[in-house]
């Protein structure tokens, strides 16, 4: 066996030209195959980064009334629907792929929001010492939310970068006071998110998703709520999950357990988890769809390949004639030669297939960096496509190699 | 006795007809005969010796080869014994042109399943037996005519064969060199190989104890000459 890919090997390297002539289809093919899972895989980790946001892991779980989410700013709370106290939600800590819960309450259009006479436009946001670790915010100035800040009811906010700029021009705005429905409350402090916890938005349907993040928020210690809008509002929770793969499972867990703790059971009022999870693989399997439609063309081209194999194979019985009827006249059995053309043929097309891959992987480099998609080498299939390649070999090296074997010595001998 | 052929015939289809090229051959061959076969060309003596070689299946009659009938071999059975019982020598060499003498002598010995040390120890043994051990890595175009048949006598007697098969082993070679391969197959006999021989040359037939031989398809003679 090991003889005969040696001997293969030479004879490949003995006609270096028509060989790699040979291999092209298959090459061809290859290539196009890794460079399109290369893609596929590199889109798909890339739609799950965008929305689910790398390292961050959270899920949002929200109040929903009869399965849609439940507006807030009718003011108070929903009959049969309690606010969740700092003991549920060390609870809800506990739960599996949980790792850190915070509770907040949210305006994604905050009126009666002023710096002097600017009116701001933006996110309010009603928030425990949680939010900001879960959600991913450091502070750039200034210092963040206390116990005690809570616990006092101090009047105080925090603004993000964007606000930052565009309520407060230039100026540093620790220290300034800004009016939520007439209540002062001072700015503490400017926190900024890290790099890539949150979602990318690219497209208008994520932009309406993520309304109001872009267009800036203000933080103010949740106890504080009742201040600004005179009532208890029901809260929402964000959930950092322990991995990735633990967001499905951890905002089912917290939703499931705060439907069960927050209402009268019969209630047309339920918390639900945004599952960001599932979404990023419904965009997935989009994506994926319209790119496996181009395997199968990359598909056809190895078949072209595998059949040009398969040429160049009956070529080379038909010269290699006499070679064959002397090999059987000393001794060969119609299984040594069977062997022999089946090895040289699916070396050729595995050769084939390791330079599809290797030239695949370059191409997928090449083309995300023309297109702007990401690429991501898969190592399974770059093993895949190195086997398949070799199963082409053999499979379309069978008819030459059971001629070659079905030879007749005397003929074959005597073929000048 | 080696081998023992009875009856032999051998039929080739032509179209509608069919061309008689054997009729009735018998023959008998003992250990350490040296035979020659001469007849003209396209009487059957390339046919006659395919059958002696198993390369091919007589039409009719009983071909036994030691204690095997050969008519009654598979194709498998059939390549074994080309391998182990036969050694062939042909006129236009059939050396394979990628491969140095050595590994074209050690050829059988692979098919037998032979170890590749033993393998090149046996080949440089049988190339040396020859007058070649100085051309063991020379490829075929680098050698002479006459080393190219040397190099095809030493694949030939690698496997130690019962029977050495040579059809008009000098047929391409200029008289010097075909001396010496004649002398060659004199060696072989006086150490003990069994022969047989075609040609068209009774000069060479000569060389041989027994002559035989084959007009249109009839064998006859088998007296051992006298010199
Ligand atoms: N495969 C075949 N099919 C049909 N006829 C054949 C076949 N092989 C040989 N013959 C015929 O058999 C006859 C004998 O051929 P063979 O090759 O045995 O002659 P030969 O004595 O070896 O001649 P030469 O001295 O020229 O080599 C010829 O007439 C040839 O045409
Ligand atoms: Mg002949």
């Amino acid at each position: 066996m090991l003889e005969n890919i040696t001997l293969s090997f030479q004879g490949i390297w003995a006609h270096k030209m028509r060989s790699f002539l040979t291999m092209l289809g298959i090459i061809i093919g290859i290539a196009s195959i890794i460079t399109i899972v290369s893609t596929i895989k590199g889109t798909n980790e890339q739609i799950k980064e965008d929305l689910i946001g790398s390292g961050n892991n959270v899920v949002d779980v929200t109040l929903k009334q009869d399965n849609t989410t439940y507006e807030m700013g009718y003011g108070g709370l929903p009959e049969g629907v309690s606010v969740i106290s700092e003991k549920t939600r060390k609870t809800l800590e506990k739960l599996e792929g949980v790792k850190e819960v915070s509770l907040y309450r949210k305006r994604t259009w905050s009126e009666n929001v002023f710096y002097r006479n600017t009116q701001y436009s933006g996110a309010l946001y009603g928030i425990d010492t949680h939010y900001f670790s879960v959600n991913g915010y450091v502070l750039d100035y200034g210092r963040g939310f206390t116990d005690f800040d809570n616990r006092t009811f101090h009047k105080c906010a925090i603004v993000d970068t964007a606000t930052s700029s565009s309520l407060f021009g230039g100026e540093n705005p620790v220290g300034k006071v800004i009016e939520i429905n007439k209540e002062p409350f001072v700015v503490i402090g400017v926190a900024g998110k890290l790099q890539n916890s949150g979602p990318k938005i690219t497209t208008v349907q994520e932009y309406q998703t993520y309304a109001g993040n872009s267009s800036g928020s203000i933080f103010i210690p949740i106890d504080d709520w009742p201040i600004a809008y005179q009532y208890d509002e029901p809260q929402m929770v964000s959930v950092k999950a322990d991995s990735t793969d633990d967001m499905t499972k951890a905002g089912k867990n917290v939703a499931d357990a705060l439907s069960v703790s927050q209402m009268k059971t019969g209630s047309k009022f339920s918390y639900a988890a945004d599952d960001l999870l599932k979404r990023a693989t419904q965009m997935q399997n989009l994506s994926s769809a319209t790119n496996r439609q181009l395997l199968w063309i990359a598909g056809i081209s190895l078949l072209v390949g595998g059949i040009g194999v398969m040429n160049i194979m009956l070529v080379s019985v038909t010269e290699r004639t006499k070679e064959i009827g002397l090999k059987k006249a000393i001794g060969a059995k119609r299984k040594r030669i069977l062997a022999q053309f089946l090895t040289e043929a699916a070396v050729l097309t595995s050769l084939g297939g390791l330079i599809g891959v290797g030239s695949g992987i370059g191409f997928s480099q090449v083309f995300s960096n023309v297109m702007g998609t990401r690429a991501a080498v898969s190592i399974p299939a770059c093993i895949i496509a190195v086997a398949f390649s070799m199963a082409i070999g053999i499979i379309f090296g069978l008819l030459p190699a059971v001629k070659a074997s079905n030879l007749n010595p005397i003929d074959a001998l005597r073929s000048e | 006795m080696i081998l023992e052929m009875t009856n032999i015939n051998k039929d080739y289809p032509m179209g509608k007809s069919i061309l008689h090229v054997l009729k009735n051959v018998n023959l008998t061959v003992m250990e350490k005969d040296y035979i020659a076969i001469m007849g003209p060309s396209g009487s059957g003596k390339t046919t006659l010796m395919n059958l002696i070689g198993c390369l091919d299946v007589p039409t009719s009659g009983t071909y036994m080869l030691g204690n095997r009938n050969i008519g009654t071999c598979s194709d498998n059975q059939l390549a074994e014994v080309r391998n182990k019982e036969i050694g062939f020598v042909f006129q236009s060499f059939h050396l394979l042109p990628k491969m140095t003498a050595l590994d074209n002598v050690a050829m059988p010995l692979l098919f037998a399943g032979v170890k590749k040390k033993e393998r090149r120890e046996r080949a440089a043994e049988a190339l040396k037996i020859v007058g070649l051990e100085d051309r063991m890595t020379f490829l075929p175009d680098q050698l002479s005519g006459g080393q190219c048949q040397r190099v095809a006598i030493a694949r030939a007697i690698v496997g130690k064969p019962r029977l050495l098969l040579a059809d008009e082993p000098t047929g391409a070679l200029d008289s010097v060199s075909g001396k010496q391969v004649m002398q060659l197959f004199r060696e072989l006999h006086d150490s003990g190989s069994t022969i047989i021989m075609i040609t068209h040359d009774a000069n060479i037939a000569k060389q041989a104890d027994t002559m035989y031989t084959i007009f249109d398809g009839v064998l006859s003679g088998g007296e051992e000459q006298v010199e």
